[in-house]
């Protein structure tokens, strides 16, 4: 298993990163908040942490904490556009529910 | 689920606690909003991907149109579309007699003293015309970052007085907007490339737009952006350049100058075009159509192109020189130059603006787009996404606040300069016994002489207790929030009454004459300095008239016989109509001469009022 990338959200990320001028890729993580229980991070990467995970993909390092890959794992991180606004999207296997905003998710 | 943005490490917040902010470029011809994402700033696209939103707003009997629709109608329905709100807002109705005849719009004859327009949709405010350019804007955020506007930052140019701020803040108030703060432009653009957090030290922005040319010298002092001087032309900008290249093509055409008004639509348009294509090629075709069989084609080098708008470029170079001067800083001491505005892409410009300040101008970030970038920096900081440390950028006041006092004087309370936001108070006092009001006229400018100066507001103090003149002490504050905004009160500090104002849009100045008034404060400086002296001593002198009026009135005719009166009245004539003359030194000479010959009855006033406070007691009683 592991983290996959879309090209759209590869390229995205790495637009983002040169412009930003530092950093080695980008964390995801997970946090307990949120209406329904869980909530997902994205992060810039300056150093990694010694129980980090790192992905390659697509030329883009993915970094997860230990903790947040087992909520994580399979997850494919796209790049959408919804009407005017732009983002990252998770498309998450572990997910089984949403809150009504999209902001946060259970297990 | 929601779309997410990256954060920088250890600053991703929990849902629903993403504070959502924006930056708005107000601009004249057109406007812009920006926000940070993904911790970058860009300008926001609408549905159709177009970043510019058009200042202009059309009211109709069914609705409201803002933008692009809105403009396309500016020909055909010029009474109902309003377009420049920008020049009015802030502006009272004498204002609108010399800069209305100018505009198409019908302005309502009322006795209010902001200015209306005429419209079918009912009577227009300049400030409700903003609101709806400000709101679709918000609305454009609000859909893009898909939820509502926790605060914003607009921009307003650095000339922009108390009365125009608090308008262009009341428009945001009506668009529903909370306005975080009202940041000047040129400080906007310099934001945008980062000099807030660079060396202290000078920069110069440089600001050619589609109609009108600003330029701006600021310095960066702990933290703090000062505007040292501004300066421009109000009627030069990118506009010039399509004419000067449209009078071209007619010469290379051999067209005269009666030509109709839909060939010179046509003409501008290709002159633009032309003019645009000139930023990357060194040469490029034209071709206008001059009647349905015939059209004119010719090409048009970069070279031959630059020596067209050489005057122009010339004429903002011009500009730049005096504002230097008026700010007191020589070419050496820019280090950075930012350019702003779209005409700064025409390579001419660029380079002459380079040779001047002798260093490469910024121009990484599109310049059209520069100033929202800015804005939208400030906001994200000012509405808390930042880690407390980042440094909060201060504004300055542009212009110096006071109140006027007896002679016509201002009496300078804040000075230009001052960082905001900052409070400060001063204590005055009566001028006649038994005063029971003061009237508090508050004004802005440099000038010493309050008539020079911008009139803000008027209100007074009333029911102060009777006392003698100079007995009350009347402690005026003024405060400063923010966004540049004033409040003023005044309070009686021994009765404890006590009046206080906000300043509101009521009358003022046009734009020529709002970037002049710093520049005539150095002109007039020696002038000033005298008119001043002469109204303190023609102040003196009325004191002393009313001293010994007041004296005359209550024991004139116990204490002196007839010669005696007819010879104090003779000094204090003399004094009053010296006094109008106008002249400093006579006017001290003659106060000393009053005091001299009526220095008799002076006396006598004292010995009268010791032998009052001694008869019924015995010279014993003294001794003890």
């Amino acid at each position: 298993m592991g983290i996959t990338i879309t090209e759209a959200a590869a390229q995205r990320v790495q637009n983002f990163l040169a412009n930003r001028g530092k950093g080695i890729g980008i964390r995801l993580g997970v946090r307990t908040s949120g209406c329904s229980g869980m909530a997902y991070e994205m992060e810039f990467v300056d150093e990694i942490h010694e129980d980090d995970q790192v992905f390659e993909a697509r030329g883009v390092k993915v970094i997860i904490d230990e903790k947040s890959l087992v909520y994580l794992d399979g997850t494919e991180v796209d790049y959408a556009r919804e009407g005017l606004n732009e983002g990252f999207k998770f498309n998450n296997p572990n997910a089984s529910g949403e809150c009504g905003c999209g902001e946060s998710f259970t297990v | 689920m929601a779309l997410l943005q990256i954060a920088e490490p250890g600053q991703a917040q929990a849902p629903h606690q993403h504070r959502l902010s924006a930056g708005i470029d107000l601009g004249t011809t057109n406007s812009l909003v920006a926000t940070v994402r993904s911790g970058q700033a860009e300008t926001l696209p609408d549905q159709q991907g177009r970043h510019l939103l058009p200042s202009v707003v059309r009211y109709l009997q069914s609705g409201i149109q803002v933008g692009h629709e809105a403009k396309q109608s500016e020909v055909d329905d010029p009474l109902n579309t309003i377009s420049s709100a920008k020049r009015l807002i802030g502006r009272g109705v004498d204002d609108i007699k010399t800069l209305g005849s100018q505009l198409p719009y019908h302005f309502v004859d009322q006795q209010s003293s902001v200015p209306r327009i005429k419209t079918e949709a009912g009577d227009i405010s300049p400030v409700e015309v903003s609101a709806e350019v400000l709101r679709q804007l918000s609305e454009r955020a609000e859909g893009t970052l898909g939820g509502p506007l926790e605060g914003v930052v607009i921009t307003v140019p650095a000339y922009f007085d108390e009365a125009q701020r608090q308008a262009t803040k009341d428009a945001a108030k009506l668009a529903g907007l909370h306005v975080l703060r009202l940041l000047n432009e040129p400080t906007a653009a310099a934001v945008a490339y980062g000099l807030d957090k660079g060396a202290e030290g000078v920069h110069a922005i440089y600001d050619l737009g589609g109609g009108t040319f600003d330029i701006s010298i600021l310095r960066l002092n702990k933290g703090v952006f000062e505007v040292l001087a501004t300066g421009g032309d109000s009627a030069l900008g990118g506009d010039d350049f399509d004419r000067c290249v449209a009078e071209w093509i007619m010469q290379q055409a051999g067209l005269d100058e009666n030509v109709s008004h839909g060939m010179v639509k046509r003409l501008m348009h290709a002159a633009c075009q032309a003019k645009e294509a000139l930023t990357q090629a060194e040469q490029t075709e034209i071709e206008v159509a001059i009647d349905p069989d015939n059209s004119w084609q010719g090409s048009l080098s970069r070279e031959q192109f630059n020596t067209l708008v050489n005057p122009l470029v010339t004429k903002s170079l011009m500009a730049c020189r005096r504002t230097l001067r008026d700010s007191g800083v020589s070419v050496d001491e820019v280090q950075e130059v930012v350019m702003v505005g779209g005409s700064t892409r025409v390579p001419r410009v660029r380079e002459k603006v380079g040779e001047l300040f002798n260093t490469e101008p910024l121009v990484d970030i599109d310049p059209d787009r520069v100033v929202a970038v800015g804005a939208a920096i400030q906001a994200d900081i000012l509405v808390g996404n930042k880690p407390g440390d980042e440094m909060l950028l201060l504004d300055v006041i542009p212009l110096s606040l006071g109140i006027e006092t007896m002679g016509g004087l201002s009496e300078k309370l804040i000075s230009r300069n001052t960082t905001i936001p900052v409070a400060r108070a001063q204590e005055f006092t009566t001028f006649k016994d038994g005063q029971s009001a003061i009237a508090i006229h508050v004004v802005q400018g440099e000038r010493e002489l309050v008539a020079d100066c911008r009139s803000l507001a008027r209100f007074e103090l009333r029911g102060i207790p009777s006392m003698v003149a100079g007995a009350a002490r009347i402690r005026v504050t003024f405060a400063v929030d923010a966004d540049g905004l004033l409040s003023v009160s005044a309070i009686e500090t021994s009765s404890g009454v006590q009046a206080n104002i906000e300043v509101k849009p009521s009358y003022g100045l046009t734009d020529q004459e709002i970037e002049t008034m710093l520049r005539d404060s150095i002109a007039h400086a020696d002038e000033d300095k005298q008119a001043r002296s002469l109204r303190e001593q023609q102040v003196e002198a009325e004191r002393v008239i009313e001293a010994l009026q007041a004296a005359l009135a209550e024991d004139g005719e116990r204490l002196l016989d007839a010669a005696e009166r007819q010879q104090v009245d003779v000094a204090l004539e003399t004094l009053r109509s010296v006094s109008k003359e106008g002249d400093q030194a006579q006017i001290k000479n003659q106060i000393a001469e009053l005091e001299k010959s009526c220095g008799f009855y002076v006396e006598r006033r004292m010995n009268q009022s010791i032998q009052q406070a001694m008869s019924g007691h015995s010279v014993d009683e003294f001794d003890k």
